[in-house]
């Protein structure tokens, strides 16, 4: 008796069940709905040495999404959230910015290097006492990320006296809104983050220790893994990642604004983790799979610009892409839908059949 | 043939998940009044027999009859509501919630939409009584052994209907290896209850890997082997020896061995010696003292402090008074970091929740236990680790033989047998095994006895924690007795030690 999935090409079986199928399917549509309404969507000019198009443009301001959903993967593989990292962007951009703008010569080099130093080392703080509450102190990672996500933007306000700071800083315009041989220079930053962590994670052993914590956190303890050095390790990375997005949000704007830099990245970042096939309970995760979640989130915030959504409504749009997109992710769901027909020939015979007859019985009513 | 009509049919079953073929066209029936075993190798098809049954799992094919008529069973809801009451294989109740919640969660009794929860208290006391167990059923789940929380869950199964009114309506009961860790005198009880629901009626399919239980309660059973039907016998007509044969499809070779196998006499200087070491409420202060090489077989009731003892010596636990020496040093024993560090390792007797990480394969849950040893950032090498994994496969003959696949989609026993390469694997001083054959079949229980043996001529000490006393009297050089969480007595194993010999003296609580 031959089943439905045999006679199905096992290659095509095989792409369809890859991880990164169903985000990457999700990505190629939501980019063909552009075509309609942008015919040269996919079409890249090269002016002044710079390429421009759609393309890079959803790359480029997708960018800042991106690092942080690659460091909040780590967080909730390991079982945790951070709901910090929003006001960790901030953070890191008022100080930087704040400190640049204190200096005689805004485009010295050293100046600015120190500068973005300091920013970062105060997302790592942010990231050490997040990790020390949720690991140390075994508060849930959602209250106690909860307290810098709230008084973050309290201390980012403080830093910047609750202006705006406006910079005019050079070496510091390159790495969220400079060139680089003709590519956006944050589009590189993001290559060698995703780059390092994947290393980090995958050639080192930390990725399956990652997954043990999250995948079975009583089990980790006895088998010997340091779970607590671990989280407070990925906490730390998540907000590196962070302050790293904070300082090109700064840097694309030439300004930073404690009230608004990163407002609410941290649930398009929990978003953009969960449509790359990242569990939120934990476990597995999916570095590539993250980063086609973050591109399909801000490829989704260029759609509802190109094909016209009326403002007020965006934000309905949005919510309702992203639930197609949940709804496709998951197996229930596909199985309630596309797999109507295999499930049908099985529960098809209704009267008691003797059983040499309802096998061929089966065969035939397909 | 004047046979009644079978409560249950099944029929041409089929089951397949993506690359293996669980059942193919398995036929099953089940008539009211008996307990019918259901046979195989581990990984053989019983628990997808049972899951898709139940209607955990959509069935690929085939029919399933339910006192005459065909049913489509989509969640184990609608199994229950059928008829079907079900334990599986893997405990799966609250830990956080108290016992008599797990016992009435989703039928709790109800006044003007209100949980009479006194009500529920006073049953549940009743009802865990009536199996011989003498627990706080306010207690949470979790403060009990796995053994308690098996029989917490045969008694929610068995709960409808066996306790007064309401009319059960359970036809069909299914129990999943539910014998997997109890002792002799919850199985006996667990037997009183089997037969007295199979003379009301009820037909029970029950499984299990140990043949003496077996014997001892079923009236038919059925074969499998490779999710195909092998055949359908009555017990009386089939013995031991045959049944294996049919289970392994190939014809016995002597499982006995192990009985000439002599255990190694001189065993070694100290290796771990124990002072003054306990825990409130776990296990009281006890002096213990393990030999390089030696054996250390832990023999005591359900609830002695068996599993207390042997997480003590681990770290799992922090201990409140005592320290422990290995090896001439002391060790902290605050983490099990401090533990394995010292050489030991710790193979729990619940692999679900202490034990596997289910999202992992195979092979990241061997080398887990020493990838942690080595640290995040000396990953061990691909061709060094894949070689050992290869290795401990093909040595505990773990099936599917295939690295990639997810542990949690293995079979029960191949799971336990994952658990076990992934200690053998860091090749510690001391290895505590705390039922480490739960689940397993008897060919490869054997085999992992055997290798308990061998692993102890090399040198290695195995702390041993068993159900059966058989199986303690027959690997051990000593045999630790407890008893109400204290170590009462420690004997040293020879033709004197007999399994009475050792009940006498857990019943008596004395040192002689
Ligand atoms: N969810 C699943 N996904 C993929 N394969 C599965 C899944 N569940 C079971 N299997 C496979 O189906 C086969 C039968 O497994 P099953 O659990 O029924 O064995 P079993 O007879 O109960 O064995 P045991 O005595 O070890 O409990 C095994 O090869 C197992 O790996
Ligand atoms: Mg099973």
């Amino acid at each position: 008796m031959s089943t439905p999935s045999a006679t199905t090409p096992a290659r095509w079986r095989a792409l369809t069940h890859h991880h990164l199928f169903w985000p990457v399917a999700v990505l190629v549509a939501l980019l063909l709905v552009n075509v309609p309404f942008t015919p040269d969507f996919f079409a890249i000019r090269m002016a002044d040495g710079h390429l421009y198009g759609s393309l890079v443009s959803i790359v480029l301001f997708g960018s800042p999404l991106i690092l942080v959903a690659v460091g909040m993967t780590l967080v909730i593989a390991t079982g945790g959230i951070d709901l910090s990292v929003g006001a960790v962007v901030a953070i890191t951009g008022a100080l930087t910015c704040s400190y640049i703008s204190d200096q005689a010569d805004q485009n010295a080099l050293a100046g600015v290097f120190l500068a973005m130093g300091i920013g970062l080392v105060a997302a790592v703080v942010c990231g050490l006492w997040n990790g020390f509450l949720v690991a140390r102190m075994g508060i849930q990672p959602i209250i106690a990320t909860l307290i810098i996500m709230v008084a973050g933007r309290g201390v980012a306000q403080l830093i910047t006296d609750g202006q705006i700071i406006t910079i005019n800083s050079e070496p510091y315009k390159l790495i969220g809104g400079g060139y680089w041989l003709t590519l956006p220079f944050s589009i590189f930053v993001v290559a060698a983050v995703v780059a390092v962590t994947v290393a980090l994670t995958r050639r080192t052993a930390l990725g399956l220790l990652v997954e043990s914590v999250g995948g079975n956190a009583e089990a980790s303890r006895l088998v010997g893994i340091r779970s607590m050095r671990i989280k407070i390790m990925v906490y730390m990375f998540c907000a590196l990642c962070a302050g790293i997005a904070g300082l090109m949000i700064s840097s694309n704007t030439s300004a930073a604004d404690g009230n608004n830099a990163g407002l609410w990245i941290e649930l398009d970042a929990i978003l953009a983790v969960v449509i790359g096939g990242t569990s939120l309970l934990g476990g597995r995760f999916s570095i590539g799979g993250t980063v086609i979640g973050a591109l399909v989130i801000q490829t989704l915030t260029t759609t509802i610009y190109t094909i016209g959504v009326p403002t007020q409504t965006n934000l309905v749009f949005k919510a309702a892409v992203v639930i197609v997109v949940c709804l496709l992710q998951s197996p229930k769901f596909r199985a309630k839908v596309f797999g109507a027909k295999g499930r049908a020939r099985v529960t098809a015979p209704a009267e008691p059949a003797t059983p040499a007859d309802a096998a061929p019985k089966m065969e035939v009513s397909r | 043939m004047a046979e009644p009509r079978p409560v249950l049919e099944m029929t041409g079953i089929v089951k397949e998940f993506p690359g293996v073929r669980a059942l193919s066209g398995v036929d099953f029936r089940l008539f009211p009044g008996e307990i019918h075993a259901l046979m195989g190798e581990n990984g053989a098809g019983k628990s997808t027999l049972i899951k898709v049954l139940t209607g955990v799992h959509p069935l690929d094919g085939g029919t399933i009859t339910l006192d005459g008529k065909a049913v489509r069973i989509g969640s184990p809801l609608q199994a229950q509501h059928a008829g079907i009451s079900t334990v599986y294989q893997e405990v799966n109740l609250c830990p956080n919630l108290s016992v008599a919640e797990n016992i009435f969660i989703g039928r709790e009794p109800t006044r003007a939409g209100r949980i009479q929860w006194k009500q529920i208290r006073k049953q549940a006391a009743e009802m865990v009584d009536r199996l011989g167990l003498d627990i706080d059923v306010t207690a949470p789940l979790s403060s009990y052994p796995l053994a308690v929380q098996q029989l917490v869950a045969i008694v929610r199964s068995v709960g409808h209907g066996d306790s007064d009114g309401e009319g059960s309506g359970t036809k069909v009961l299914v129990l999943d290896e539910p014998t997997s860790s109890l002792d002799r005198d919850e199985v006996l009880e667990l037997f009183r209850l089997m037969r007295r629901l199979r003379d009301e009626g009820v037909a029970i399919l029950f499984v299990s890997h140990f043949l003496d239980q077996i014997y001892e309660i079923c009236d038919r059973m059925t074969v499998l082997r490779n999710g195909t039907l092998v055949g359908e016998h009555m017990v009386a007509d089939l013995d031991q020896v045959g049944l294996i044969e049919l289970m392994i499809g190939k014809a016995l070779d002597q499982l006995e061995e192990l009985h000439e196998h002599q255990l190694r006499s001189d065993v070694g200087e100290t290796l771990v010696k124990a002072e003054g070491l306990g825990r409130t409420g776990g296990i009281a202060p006890f002096d213990l003292e393990i030999k390089k090489g030696e054996v250390l077989g832990l023999a005591g009731l359900l609830g002695s402090g068996r599993t207390e003892l042997a997480r003590l010596l681990f770290g799992a636990d922090q201990p409140d008074s005592g320290k422990v020496t290995i090896v001439g040093k002391q060790v902290p024993m605050s983490a099990p970091n401090d533990a394995i560090g010292a050489g030991v390792a710790f193979c729990s007797e619940n692999r679900k929740t202490e034990g596997l990480v289910p999202d992992l394969t195979v092979r990241e849950n061997i080398i887990l236990a020493l990838q942690a040893s080595r640290g995040w950032t000396r990953p061990i090498p691909a061709s060094q680790r894949d070689e050992l994994v290869a290795k401990y496969i093909k040595a505990l003959d773990i099936r599917p033989a295939n690295p990639e696949a997810r542990v949690g989609q293995l079979s029960g026993g191949n799971q336990q047998k994952v658990l076990l390469a992934r200690w053998l694997i860091t090749q510690p001083k001391l290895l505590i095994l705390d039922e480490p054959t739960r689940g397993i079949d008897v060919g490869a229980k054997a085999e992992i006895q055997k290798l308990v043996v061998s692993l102890s001529e090399d040198g290695m000490s195995v702390l041993y924690i068993a159900a059966e006393l058989e199986e303690v009297l027959r690997l051990s050089h000593t045999i630790g007795v407890l008893r109400d969480r204290k170590l009462v007595a420690q004997l040293t194993n020879g033709p004197e030690i007999t399994t009475s010999r050792i009940l006498e003296t857990i019943a008596s609580g004395e040192h002689q």
